[in-house]
């Protein structure tokens, strides 16, 4: 991990542990890179998205121990120890019988809830969370609480049936393709 | 592409299709442009001008330059030659003018333009030490006041290819004006927008050992980055591939070569090692934008409604170096009938990078004065908004006099009004309310260019009956993929999963960039004829095979269904496509072919999409906040491939259209010269919260003059004409015109 460069030319490095996806990690870091660059460009899980790198558009979102974050606003040395889960592991937590995606993954296909796909690995991991936190209890609620998370292609009102949908019903719902 | 879920029976084309690039893209699988690896790969971090105009006397890079990690600082004074003549910078659909040159000279066009670049070994020293690069400039005075300079507006000399310049004046305008019992006049003005994607700009250079480029960037034309790459480092066209696979949105900002290209390419060759180039938020806001816009416009009408005049006069900002231009006030000429217009279009030099053509350019402005003003003048006559439109439908273009190929626009006004319940609108503004909120009916007609363009395409059919099209195409969220793919499962009876569609790459058929709606009717008519040709090489070739139980067989009188040519009615009757294969001793088989438009039908009709949009607002009559509730737009686009992915098109359009509406705004330091609002925070674009229930519906248009697949291409007319419908809204919820959008609390208070 990380191992492009040596040390002398990357400044003092510290040792941080991470669960990632359910996988360990143990990785030598540079106190200035934070979760995301570490996620995308350290361990190449480049689901997680920048969209902003200032926090203000939820395109980085990931879960920290359960808790929806903005990975760009994390510097990896504070991570030590905690739990990540990304994109790339969000299937893992809840797999559906059929694809072996989470069912949140397959609302947002049957819903059409993306086009270009950027913010999307934020929306997914942000409704995860959500979904944890238990204060939505209506579409309107879901509006607003994934309101952290920008979409410019306009895929909004996709995004609040998908993720309503799987938390009335727990399933993506009546499928067609 | 992998495969995606299991399909039915096949006939996809015209059904509700999930993408076929979902899988990857719901589970981060999918790759963008700055998510390639390469070995030994280094960082490039842009430094920008922190002034607007001027020149650049010194870059002070010393102390950058000692930061460990550091490779080199490239500037206009250090970098590697690139090419002297301004042709080998104009893209493929540049403006006229001498294109911008990243580290061309000293000069300072704009605030915010590259002035250096650090490579570093990794992404965080070369952030940092561009934090410590600094630069002496001699500052000259900036314009980007609109207002201001609307007095130097001029005609501009070269005419932008594609785009026509505004049609002469018919009958006698200012007559018919002063004559006519019923008039409006106003002035409507538009700050400049900004594209915004949600992934930032990025180029991945990956430098082979034999010094080729695979250069993955974030393009809406691979082979135009290609050829302008090669162009302006003069390298040979075999020498460099462009790879877009994945877009992360793009509304027309990626349809130009970007600064993060040229700068991650001028890196590589001079450090002979793979580069990544990556813009920050801010950086993205020095990038083409939709232009500022001062516009009049003047209407007058009979008592019956029947329109006597028209006048639209709109300037727009441009860069300093070209002359970018759009089709802005001509909607104003065609829309409806009018036998006295007379429309005018300038422009003004600003210290800003040249605008970019951004969903619907010139459209989305033009018609938004148009329709602004067309609610106006309703209002005025006292006759309900939707009906003076009817009064005024245009049976043909009124610029060039030609009929429509088809114009379905009667339809979107029916069908929209009744879902939307049009009829409950009480006339009088500020007459419906609901407790504190004032409750507003506005509507807007929408209109956009339905366009072909030359495109070729390959469809190869491999042994296992597996089928592949491609085309150096782009999906930049628009569905390309889905839509190819679900024409050639058609094509040849197969399921979703047994084609692959291939496009994104400078290496595949040739394909313009993706943009104006043109690309599903014009890259689906080419799979469509490769698929075609391929069907007659395949039947022919089970003809010739020993005792082939289709020896005589037409292509009228076979189906292909399911890797089989069997005889129509009798499937028992036929050959697998394996065995075609086999029986040729062929691994595969091949076909590429090429649509072109029909220039003569081209010539003969006028071709357009067309929209009604109709909005609800809610305006709480002390607080002024303000809320749209529902929204329907009604869209003729001709026939719809895939009505699950069109729908997402048409929402996408709409939400960008309240954001123009409510939200949007690039704001200026006059003072400075500088944006101020470069970033997410405040910059506002809409949230999902911001967003009530948007219903789309298409209505029946059939359209057999614009390529064989009756598509007219669905990418912008969602956003046309949504803007005006809001503000028109607003009117009638609160007595309040407001003509400067976007429509803000303080303005609708004020
Ligand atoms: S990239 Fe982290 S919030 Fe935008
Ligand atoms: S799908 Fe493109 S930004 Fe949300």
């Amino acid at each position: 991990m990380l191992q492009r460069t040596d040390a002398s030319q990357r400044g003092e490095l510290y040792r941080v542990k991470l669960a990632i996806n359910g996988a360990p990690h143990d990785v030598e870091v540079a106190p200035w890179v934070t979760l995301l660059d570490l996620l995308r460009e350290g361990l190449g899980l480049t689901g997680t998205k920048k969209g902003c790198d200032h926090g203000q558009c939820g395109a980085c979102t990931v879960l920290l121990d359960g808790m929806r974050v903005n990975a760009c606003l994390l510097l990896a040395v504070t991570c030590d120890d905690r739990a990540i889960t990304t994109i790339e592991g969000v299937a893992s937590l809840e797999p559906t019988a059929g694809g072996g995606l989470h069912p949140l993954q397959d609302a947002f296909m049957d819903h059409d809830a993306f086009q270009c796909g950027y913010c999307t690995p934020g929306q997914i991991c942000s409704a995860v969370g959500l979904i944890a936190e238990g204060h939505a209890h209506s579409r309107d609620e879901v509006r607003e609480l994934m309101s952290g998370n920008l979409c410019r292609c306009g895929a909004y009102s996709n995004i609040a049936d998908a993720v309503w949908q799987v938390l009335r019903d727990g399933t993506a719902g009546e499928g067609g393709r | 592409m992998p495969p995606t879920a299991i399909s039915q029976a096949p006939g996809f084309v015209g059904r509700p299709t999930r993408r076929v690039d979902g899988p990857l893209k719901v589970t981060g699988r999918a790759k963008y442009a700055a998510e390639y690896d390469a070995p030994g790969l280094a960082y490039g971090y842009i430094v920008s001008s922190a002034v607007a105009a001027g020149r650049v006397l010194a870059i002070e890079a010393d102390a950058a330059l000692q930061m460990p990690g550091v490779i080199r600082i490239f500037s206009h004074a250090d970098r590697p030659a690139t090419a002297t003549a301004d042709k080998a910078w104009q893209d493929e659909v540049a403006p006229p003018g001498h294109p911008f040159r990243p580290f061309g000279s000293d000069e300072i066009h704009f605030a915010l333009q590259p002035i250096a670049l650090v490579v570093a070994e990794t992404y965080e020293a070369a952030r940092d030490a561009a934090s410590l690069v600094t630069a002496r400039y001699e500052v000259t005075q900036h314009r980007v006041d609109l207002k201001r300079e609307r007095a130097t507006a001029y005609d501009p000399p070269e005419k932008r290819a594609g785009i026509p310049p505004p049609p002469a004046p018919r009958g006698d305008f200012a007559q018919a004006y002063a004559d006519a019992p019923v008039k409006i006049s106003a002035d409507y003005v538009l700050a400049p927008e900004y594209h915004n994607p949600m992934e930032m700009f990025g180029t991945t250079v990956v430098r082979n050992d034999d010094g080729k480029l695979l250069v993955f960037d974030k393009t809406q034309g691979s082979q135009n980055v290609k050829a302008y790459l090669a162009g302006v480092f003069g390298l040979p066209e075999g020498d460099i591939r462009v790879v877009n696979a994945y877009v992360g949105g793009a509304f027309g900002t990626a349809l130009r070569p970007n600064m993060s290209a040229v700068l991650a390419v001028m890196a590589s060759l001079a450090l002979e090692r793979s580069v990544r180039v990556t813009l920050t938020r801010e950086q993205m806001f020095a990038l083409g934008y939709r232009p500022h816009m001062e516009q009049t416009v003047s209407l007058a009408c009979g008592r019956d409604g029947k329109l006597l005049a028209v006048h639209h006069d709109a300037v727009s900002g441009t860069s300093p170096f070209e002359d970018y231009q759009e089709a802005v006030v001509n909607w104003s000429g065609m829309l409806y009938a009018c036998a006295n217009t007379k429309l005018s279009y300038a422009l003004a030099k600003l210290n800003t990078n040249t605008p970019c053509d951004m969903r619907a350019p010139g459209a989305t402005s033009g018609v938004y004065a148009l329709e602004a003003a067309m609610d106006e003048l309703a209002h005025a006559a006292g006759i309900d908004p939707l009906e003076l439109r009817i009064r005024n439908f245009s049976e043909r273009d009124g610029n060039t006099d030609k009929p429509y190929s088809s114009k379905a626009l009667m339809l979107c006004y029916r069908e929209g009004a009744a879902r939307f319940g049009w009829s409950r609108r009480q006339l009088a503004p500020r007459s419906m309310r609901e407790g504190n909120e004032l409750v507003g009916f506005g509507m807007a007609t929408g209109v956009w260019e339905a366009m072909v363009v030359p495109v070729t395409a390959k469809a190869i059919l491999s042994a296992d009956g597996a089928l592949e099209v491609s085309t150096a195409s782009s999906d930049i969220g628009t569905g390309t993929y889905t839509i190819l793919a679900q024409i050639a499962a058609d094509a040849f009876g197969l399921p979703l999963e047994r084609v692959t569609v291939r496009i994104g790459d400078s290496a595949l058929s040739a394909h313009p960039v993706e943009g104006g709606s043109w690309t599903a009717a014009s890259a689906g008519a080419s799979v469509s004829l490769a698929c075609a040709k391929l069907k007659e090489q395949a039947l022919a070739r089970a003809r010739r095979m020993t005792n082939s139980p289709l020896a005589q067989a037409a292509m009228e009188e076979v189906a292909f269904t399911d890797g089989r040519i069997a005889l129509a009615g009798d499937a028992g009757r036929g050959v697998s496509l394996a065995d075609v294969l086999r029986a040729s001793d062929l691994g595969h088989l091949e076909e590429e072919a090429s649509f072109t438009p029909d220039e003569k039908l081209a010539g003969r009709y006028a071709s357009y999409s067309h929209a009604a949009v109709f909005a609800e607002v809610r305006v709480d009559e002390e607080l002024g906040v303000l809320r749209v509730p529902r929204l329907v737009s009604a869209v003729a686009g001709g026939k719809i491939l895939n009505p699950k992915t069109a729908r997402s098109q048409i929402l996408g359009g709409v939400v960008m259209g309240l954001g123009m509406a409510l939200h949007e705004e690039g704001l200026f330091d006059h003072d400075l010269g500088r944006l101020m609002n470069h970033n997410y925070a405040e910059y506002h674009v809409p949230v999902n919260a911001d967003i009530g229930d948007i219903d789309v519906l298409f209505v029946d248009e059939h359209e057999d003059k614009l390529g064989h697949l009756g598509v007219k291409g669905l990418g912008e007319i969602g956003i046309v004409g949504t803007a005006a419908a809001v503000a028109n809204a607003i009117f009638h919820a609160t007595g309040k015109r407001v003509r400067d959008l976007p429509i803000t609390l303080d303005k609708l208070l004020g």
